[in-house]
């Protein structure tokens, strides 16, 4: 297929493939972020970790709405309020969660798995009652759209620059969080051991409040950005559910690091095979992969070293 | 009344013969045959569901792939349907007569291999049978003798299921896409469309079941069954005891498959086509949930589970379809956190005590009743 | 709305129905069938369908819950308008039409569950509803097996023709080849770059699009063609193959979310709709609300409706429907198409002086709807719609603006010689 090109469209194009692929890592990692503090850090399958996102991208596009029509000038900006605002709803409605329902679950994981199932029908009604079963669509501000004409062939879509942005910025304040705070440490520690954890006076509840409310503020910050490339319904959560899912148990459930390297290689995996075949077969392909080396691998690509 | 059986311990007695009475005598006699269709129609999931019972229940081991099975037993009676439906002279107007519609619209000029098989009958019944139990082996094999479980297993199966749903879309060719297989009429013959039709599946369809729940039944009182409640609990010791735990558990597996696909073959018959939509990710965790809320402990509760789970969202999606989500979203987690072990959980723990303490109270003696199975871990 | 319904109706049966409406107060307080102009029920409905001397029961079939519900709203909605305003038009035969409205679910075997509930329980005298192909193909066995008649409001693949459905949308060739031909003449097109979500409906269209772009356009070829599955949000791969081939065309049929995201990350990449040529069969004003209108302006759709048209059929539907459903509503291909659905079916029953099925499956070709809002329609031999072709450009507000429209009717041709 390449015969007719030149060499330097070829280039171009492969470097524009390249971005593509690491666009795709972000959305990955920005995805999995939350999750893998959930589920690997606590073991909660919370499947409800689409609707929460959701939740983020409705509250961007009440800001939106809301600048638009109270402070105009505010416009070009109102995407980092959004942001902060679309954490703390989410954060808040996942610390109401854990308070009400995840609480009583913490011994059987395979129960959150359901409770939560029960939980995203509520969310996704929810949505639907409150912003209609339409799409809606989240204006952005001038500046996010269009793509920076790095030579004259190469292009690199802004918005996904700045995904890649908050991706790492997010990254490093979660690695931050988890492994240089002092409360980090309480989480890590109720992670390996609860009684002993509790014992030496950390308050467990409140860091299992403070962590699950963490993944879904992640989750919140993970929907806002989605806005910019995907669309906002009631029911566009249930479209990451699976794909976030894989990233974090391809990576081994409760290394963050894993998460991040799943991601890459999964994202490196399917826009490369998106490249050369079709779309829904790259998607079978790759799935498939994954699921055939967790088969050989069942612990993922980095597991912690802990005796059960 | 027979207090000692072997087979069955009192309560399930009564649970086997209400159940009987209900789907033999009570609802053929007082709904007409759309419900009654209906119920056959819920009744497909309860097939699931037991086998669930066996392997989430018993075993541990929760599949969120259910669908898969559910949809490669219907897809093979489908198949065989749809050929049936697809003579010469009924598909006349073709580019090429005699094969189904759906692959003569995308340019498919003779029929794939792996359709050949399906012309006949009883390969069509054996492959509902062996296909997902093959599949099943496979998977159970690659998963359990690597010591695959819990959280993981249900993450890959379900991974599997939204494999499967993409590869049956995108191939439409050779499976009929995301519209299924559609526009069955004979079965060997026998047109399944018209209401005598509808009744007599009905029956057969309550017989396998009673079959399942008997085979089922067979199995947990087997010592099979007690091994796979001790490695629910405490695998290690099943290992060190010398049991080859993975052979257990690829098992139960298999059989929850079989029953699945046994259930799937039957909704192909019953609603008269087959789609994708049954294999993904959404109705295998649907098809877990009517377990959970039924008792996945019991046999008899995953039947009530599905009946009444669907016969809810039936009832409330006709008087209030914008509500019916979250009832079925508060029925979830009520099931959840308030009762773990579902319908059958709620009626030994609460309803058969008193039950017992009424009849105690004419009889001298009580036979003591022992909850069935202890809550999940 | 006597505006809508004036045009449609020959003189005498018009005469007829405006006796009806005013005897239709003495009716009801007589509460008994005594006006020679509303026709005894024994003799308009002879098989038993839910019609009594005063009302006549249909159904609404569509999902209000699920994955689809986003589409599916603006047809119940514009159901509702016509029902409403043939109601105050004086009915049906001089019965109030009454509906029962049922959900879906976006699940196929709820939609045959329902449809057979409002067949054998409701004995609905008209159903209208389905949206997907799939969920057609699942209620078409009920159809056909109950007798029922279904009106069938969205554009789709064809290979299909039924006595009991009428199809209000367009058929595949209806919507495709107009455009194609349009494109390679104004904009001198030769190479198409052809993009679909993974079904039935964008592979058959692309199919189409292949067979006419290859065998009928002079020196024409298509370049690529790729599936996505629905709901994937991922499209910057593909975009990096566009930009490789450089098509003259790009030839776009995906739905739902993954629009959303296919257009916002084409804008993102640097691929300005004003110069590159897109063609698209599944945005309808609809879409372009969640898509977000500046994402798309510049785009060019080729439907058989676009609520901008000038007409005046269309400026009185237009702010009925808002009056109805709100200011901010749009109205997409499809809703316009759900709305023609009751109003045919009232016209048939005139022209068929009767509810029974068989003699409005007979009846139905050549019923000729003038106040529909996208011009005149007629009813075909084979139970289409014929119609008008039109190509609309997205502007940033989010409506599209008229540029080509077919001279004559186009026939509806659900199996075509020559694309299959």
């Amino acid at each position: 297929m390449f015969g007719d090109y030149s060499i330097s469209d070829l280039g171009a194009i492969l470097a524009m493939q390249g971005f593509a692929g690491l666009i795709l890592f972000s959305v990955y990692v920005l995805m999995a972020l939350g999750l893998a503090i959930i589920f690997g850090q606590m073991g909660v399958i919370n499947m409800a970790h689409g609707e929460f996102m959701i939740l983020g991208a409705y509250v961007t596009w009440m800001t939106s709405s809301a600048v638009q029509s109270v402070a105009p000038w505010l416009f070009p900006g109102y995407f980092f309020i959004a942001m902060m605002l679309a954490f703390v709803a989410s954060g808040a409605l996942g610390m109401l969660v854990e308070w009400a329902l995840i609480r009583h679950l913490y011994k059987r994981p395979l129960d959150t798995l359901l409770a939560t199932w029960g939980l995203s029908l509520i969310l996704q009604q929810a949505y639907r009652s409150i912003f209609g079963a339409r799409e809606v669509g989240v204006e952005l501000p001038e500046w996010m759209m269009g793509s920076w004409q790095a030579t004259d062939a190469i292009q690199i879509p802004i918005n996904g620059m700045f995904v890649m942005g908050l991706t790492i910025l997010i990254t490093i304040a979660v690695f931050y969080i988890l492994f240089w705070s002092s409360w980090g440490k309480q989480v890590r520690a109720v992670v390996q051991n609860r009684v002993m954890a509790g014992a030496v006076g950390i308050n467990t509840e409140k860091v299992d409040r403070y962590t699950f409310a963490l993944g879904c503020g992640i989750a919140g910050i993970a929907g806002s950005a989605f806005t910019m490339i995907g669309s906002t319904g009631p029911t566009a959560g249930q479209l990451y559910i699976v794909d976030t899912f894989l990233v974090v148990v391809f990576g081994g459930a409760a290394s963050l690091f894993g998460t991040i390297a799943s991601a890459f290689s999964i994202s490196q995996t399917q826009s490369t095979l998106e490249f050369f075949l079709s779309g829904s077969m790259a998607k079978v392909i790759t799935l498939l992969t994954i699921v055939a080396i967790l088969m050989v691998r069942p612990q993922g690509l980095f597991a912690l070293k802990v005796r059960k | 009344m027979i207090i000692n059986s072997r087979f069955f311990n009192r309560s399930e007695l009564i649970g086997f013969l209400a159940l009987a009475v209900l789907l033999f005598v009570i609802l053929p006699l007082s709904v007409d045959i759309f419900r009654l269709n209906l119920v056959a129609k819920y009744l497909t999931y309860a097939f699931v569901g037991i086998g669930l019972v066996l392997c989430w229940g018993y075993g541990g081991i929760l599949s969120l792939g259910q669908g898969v099975f559910f949809g490669l037993g219907g897809y093979c009676m489908a198949m065989y349907l749809k050929l049936e439906a697809s003579s010469v002279e009924n598909t006349k107007i073709q580019s090429t007569p005699g094969i189904p519609d759906f692959m003569d619209w995308n340019q498919i000029t003779s029929l794939p291999f792996f359709w050949k098989p399906f012309h006949s009958f009883p390969v069509a019944l054996m492959a509902i049978i062996l296909v997902p139990a093959i599949f099943s082996l496979i998977i159970g094999a690659a998963m359990f003798k690597r010591r695959v479980g819990g959280v993981y297993f249900a993450i890959i199966t379900q991974a599997i299921a939204a494999i499967m749903t993409i590869l049956i879309v995108g191939q439409q060719g050779y499976t009929g896409g995301i519209n299924g297989i559609t526009d069955l009429r004979t079965l060997h013959g026998w047109d399944i469309r018209t209401d005598h039709a509808k009744y007599v599946l009905y029956f057969v369809e309550v017989v396998l079941l009673f079959g399942c729940i008997v085979a089922a039944q067979f199995i947990r009182l087997t010592k099979l069954g007690r091994i796979l409640v001790a490695m629910r609990e405490q695998e290690d010791r099943v290992r060190f005891s010398g049991y080859s735990v993975a052979n257990f558990k690829i098992f139960a597996f298999c059989a929850a498959a079989v029953f699945a696909a046994i259930g799937g073959a039957m909704f192909t018959l019953e609603v008269g086509f087959m789609s994708p939509s049954f294999v993904g990710i959404v109705p295998s965790i649907e098809m877990v949930i009517y377990t959970a809320v039924g008792g996945r402990m019991s046999i008899f509760g995953a039947v009530w589970g599905a009946l009444l789970v669907n016969f809810a969202k039936t009832s409330l999606s006709e008087s209030f379809p914008q509500l019916w989500l979250f009832g079925l979203g508060a029925l979830f987690i009520a099931v959840v956190l308030a009762f773990p072990n579902g319908l059958s959980g709620i009626w030994a723990d609460h309803i058969q005590p008193r039950i017992d303490r009424l009849l105690a109270s004419r009889r001298p003696k009580s036979t003591n009743y022992v909850a069935d199975g202890a809550p999940a871990e | 709305m006597s505006d809508v319904s004036k045009p449609g109706l020959q003189s005498p049966l018009r005469r007829k129905l405006l006796m009806g409406m005013a005897a239709l107060p003495a009716v009801s307080m007589l509460s008994r069938p005594s006006f020679a102009d509303v026709p005894a029920t024994s003799a308009v409905n002879t098989t038993g369908l839910a019609v009594t001397d005063s009302e006549v029961t249909v159904g609404i079939l569509h999902s209000v819950t699920g994955t689809m519900a986003i589409s599916e709203t603006g047809s119940v909605e514009a159901e509702k308008l016509a029902i409403a305003q043939i109601n105050a038009a004086g009915g049906v035969l001089g019965r109030k039409i009454k509906f029962i409205q049922e959900d879906g679910a976006s699940d196929w075997p709820t939609f045959a569950e329902k449809a057979k509930k409002l067949l054998v329980n409701d004995k609905c005298a008209a159903v209208m509803g389905c949206w997907t192909s799939a969920s057609r193909k699942a209620v078409l066995p009920v159809f056909e097996q109950y007798n029922g008649m279904l009106y069938y409001p969205t554009f789709y693949e064809g290979l299909e023709q039924s006595k009991n459905v009428i199809y209000t949308g367009q058929e595949a060739t209806q919507q495709i080849i107009a455009g194609l031909d349009w494109v390679n003449k104004t904009k001198g097109a030769k190479s198409f770059y052809l993009l679909g979500s993974d079904y039935i409906w964008p592979r058959t269209s692309n199919k189409i699009a292949r067979k006419h772009i290859e065998n009928h356009l002079q020196g024409c070829k298509v370049v690529g063609e790729e599936y996505f599955p629905l709901g994937s949000t991922q499209f910057n791969s593909v975009i990096n193959k566009i930009k490789l081939t450089k098509p003259d065309v790009i030839y776009a049929i995906i739905v739902g979310g993954s629009n959303v995201a296919f257009y916002k990350q084409l804008k993102a990449a640097g691929i300005d709709l004003s110069k590159q040529t897109l063609l698209t069969i599944s945005v309808t004003e609809d879409e372009i609300d969640g898509i977000g209108g500046e994402n798309i302006a510049g785009a060019y759709a080729c439907m058989k409706y676009f609520q901008s048209l000038d007409n005046p059929n269309n400026k009185a539907f237009v702010p009925a429907f808002k009056k109805m459903w709100g200011e901010k509503t749009v109205i997409g291909d499809v809703t316009q198409a759900a709305y023609l659905g009751p109003w045919l079916w009232k016209l048939t029953v005139e022209k068929a002086q009767s509810f029974d099925i068989d003699k409005i499956a007979a009846a139905s070709p050549g019923v000729e709807f003038k106040g529909a809002p996208e011009g005149y329609v007629r009813i075909h031999e084979n139970h289409h719609l014929w119609s008008k072709t039109r190509v609309g450009r997205a502007k940033a507000d989010g409506q599209y603006e008229l540029i080509y429209e077919t001279a004559d009717l186009v026939e509806p041709n659900p199996f075509p010689k020559g694309y299959q």
